[in-house]
């Protein structure tokens, strides 16, 4: 069975009197431990179907199931949790809370789980420094650069392991060794711990990373095609 | 899943302080606010003891027992007999504070160019002090030596209406059992001032065995007066005595003897909890516009909270959180304010300048805030309970919002 089972996804926006298709009859089967980059031009749809994998956003039509549970029925409470638990976010703007420090936002997921401080200690230094931000735990988000703060958000996302990771251009205000050190982490946890990756992405360097990549235009889903690892 | 309390608490605090402007000028309304409601209340509790003072004085007691028809027609025809031994036992009992029996019946007094109508009172002057009456009030000449002292205390306001003095001698008339007038000539050995001027000129103090001669009643008397320990509480002390009274008897407390000043202790306890709601009400607009103000600034940030998982009901322990902090830091300065503001004026508030008025109300010129623990606990409890409820509007508001639209917001 498939990890992530996308059938027949529609969603219409409304602007002014033109209905812009957000998705137009996607269905997509997504297995576990997949490295997925969804490219496509802006306004293709792709953070749109990231947002309704993930649950942020509601369907017009069609049915998303996540290991077999129903994403499209779940409550708001029951969407928290899966979203708490098996689904790690890395959205277009960095989206850090301003009040907490690098360290806090990384452990803020952990904390919302009922991980232990000496456990999260552990993990978010030893992402933090993973990723290149050693020495700046401490730092607000005011006080780090784009980049910086974009690893900050990558490391939230992925320091309790989920199942699956949702990314919205992950890599943009990143330099290429950053990108490249942040994709190998990536695939090393789909590697060795088989973490669903599906990233959408414009940047070509990211695309190599990925085995499957599927293109998007429109709302539609155009190319859907396994790829050669970089 | 909620988060846990430490870290939802560290998050509240620190967005507490995001716009530390508009958190100061809210924490200031609160302390104002909480000032206001426990400044004032104690004010009010400061009159309202004051006139109630004013009334068991001038009853005087919290409990009195009277023979049954004495308060319709309180003439000497409705006396007591001089208390039994089970009485004695009650009044000497560590319930009671002090207790006077009296002869209380209307009369006329003339001097030798005026007559009014007065309350006789014969009184036994050592209960009398014990019960209140203040010596410092007899401001010329001396009070009663004894309860068969053959001088007469009269007001100061009665003595300028009589056109008499101190030393000079006035007669006293009133009627004994027999209904046949029963008259006395008495040297006037002192002048009493009191806080009602009404007092002054209705009341006459006699030693109570030369009124008891006087008016031939032997040793009956029109009524025994009890002070407890508690004005608020005198109930207990009615029951006990009730059991060792005879049967003709009516034992009451000042709450039945006085029906407007009860009422109105009653109505003042109303009023404060309406008063403190009131204030509160003008509180809460500012208080629900802050959280609004700092929920509109946050939109994003609680879209990104619920898309990292935080469920709709811990955005709202959240903002329910950051309310509480600032309605108990608001509170704890207004407590202090509160506090630093009535202890200095314990000695009381001179407000002669309406003192007219404050007489009508049975109340003297001189205000003592009154600051009671209950009050304090009161005070806090509504704003706390009602501040937490004002701000379950904007906190529903913010669980509400889907995390993808928030997340859009700029």
């Amino acid at each position: 069975m498939s990890a992530i089972s996308c059938k027949d996804l529609c969603k219409n926006y409304q602007q002014g009197d033109a209905v812009i298709k957000g998705l137009d009859h996607v269905s997509l089967e997504i297995d576990q431990g997949s490295f997925i980059c969804l490219s496509g031009p802006s306004g293709s749809g792709k953070t749109t179907l990231l947002n309704a994998i993930g649950g942020l956003d509601s369907l017009d039509s069609g049915e998303i199931s996540i290991d077999g549970a129903r994403v499209d029925l779940l409550s708001k409470s029951e969407l928290a949790d899966l979203r708490l638990h098996q689904i790690g976010f890395v959205f277009q703007a960095y989206n850090l809370i301003p009040v907490l420090s690098a360290r806090e936002n990384v452990e803020f997921v952990m904390q919302v789980q009922g991980v232990g401080a000496a456990e999260r200690n552990t993990r978010s230094s030893r992402i933090l420094r993973e990723v290149g931000l050693e020495g700046m735990e401490d730092r607000r988000p005011a006080q780090l650069s784009g980049g910086q703060q974009q690893r900050v958000a990558v490391a939230r996302a992925i320091v309790s392991r989920p199942k699956l990771v949702l990314a919205d251009e992950p890599t943009a205000n990143l330099d290429s060794a950053s990108m490249e050190k942040l994709m190998e982490h990536f695939h090393e946890l789909n590697r060795v711990h088989k973490v669903t990756f599906l990233i959408a992405t414009h940047d070509e360097r990211v695309m190599r990373w990925a085995g499957r990549r599927i293109s998007m235009e429109d709302g539609r889903v155009i190319r859907d095609e396994l790829q050669k690892i970089h | 899943m909620a988060m846990p309390l430490p870290a939802m608490s560290r998050l509240a605090w620190r967005n507490l302080w995001r716009n530390y402007r508009r958190t100061v000028i809210m924490l200031l309304a609160i302390s104002l606010g909480v000032w206001a409601m426990i400044f004032m209340t104690a004010l009010l509790r400061g009159m309202v003891d004051d006139m109630v003072k004013q009334g068991v004085s001038a009853l005087p007691g919290h409990v009195q027992i009277h023979a049954q028809a004495y308060r319709d027609d309180p003439s000497v025809t409705h006396s007591l007999p001089a208390p039994n031994e089970a009485l004695m036992a009650v009044l000497d009992s560590d319930k009671v504070a002090a207790w006077s029996s009296r002869i209380k019946v209307p009369a006329m007094i003339s001097s030798e160019y005026e007559n009014r109508g007065v309350t006789l009172l014969g009184i036994d002057p050592q209960g009398e002090l014990a019960l209140g009456f203040k010596k410092d009030d007899v401001i010329e000449g001396r009070f009663l030596d004894g309860a068969d002292d053959g001088g007469i205390v009269v007001g100061r306001k009665l003595l300028q209406r009589l056109e008499s003095r101190l030393g000079k001698r006035v007669v006293v008339m009133s009627q004994d059992p027999d209904n046949t007038i029963a008259d006395r000539g008495f040297r006037v050995v002192g002048v009493f001032k009191a806080e009602l001027e009404s007092l002054e000129e209705s009341v006459v103090y006699a030693g109570r065995d030369v009124v008891q001669t006087m008016l031939g009643v032997g040793t009956d008397v029109s009524e025994i007066a009890i002070l407890g320990f508690d004005y608020r509480a005198p109930e207990g002390l009615v029951s006990d005595i009730r059991t060792v009274v005879p049967g003709n008897s009516e034992v009451l407390s000042w709450l039945a003897l006085d029906p407007y000043l009860g009422t109105m202790v009653k109505v003042m306890d109303g009023f404060v909890l309406v008063w403190m709601v009131v204030i509160f009400l003008a509180l809460s607009f500012g208080l629900v516009n802050t959280l609004m103000m700092a929920i509109f600034e946050r939109v994003r940030e609680i879209g990104l909270m619920r898309a990292l998982g935080m469920r709709p009901s811990a955005i709202v322990y959240q903002v329910l959180m950051e309310s509480l902090f600032l309605l108990v830091l608001g509170l704890l300065l207004g407590n202090l304010l509160a506090i630093a503001t009535i202890i200095p004026l314990k000695d009381g508030i001179d407000v002669s300048s309406v003192a007219q008025g404050m007489e009508m109300m049975g109340a003297s010129s001189v205000l003592y805030p009154v600051l009671q623990w209950p009050d304090l606990l009161l005070a806090n409890a509504v704003v706390i309970v009602l501040g937490i409820i004002t701000s379950l509007l904007p906190a529903w508001r913010a669980a509400q919002y889907r995390p993808v639209e928030a997340l859009s917001r700029t």
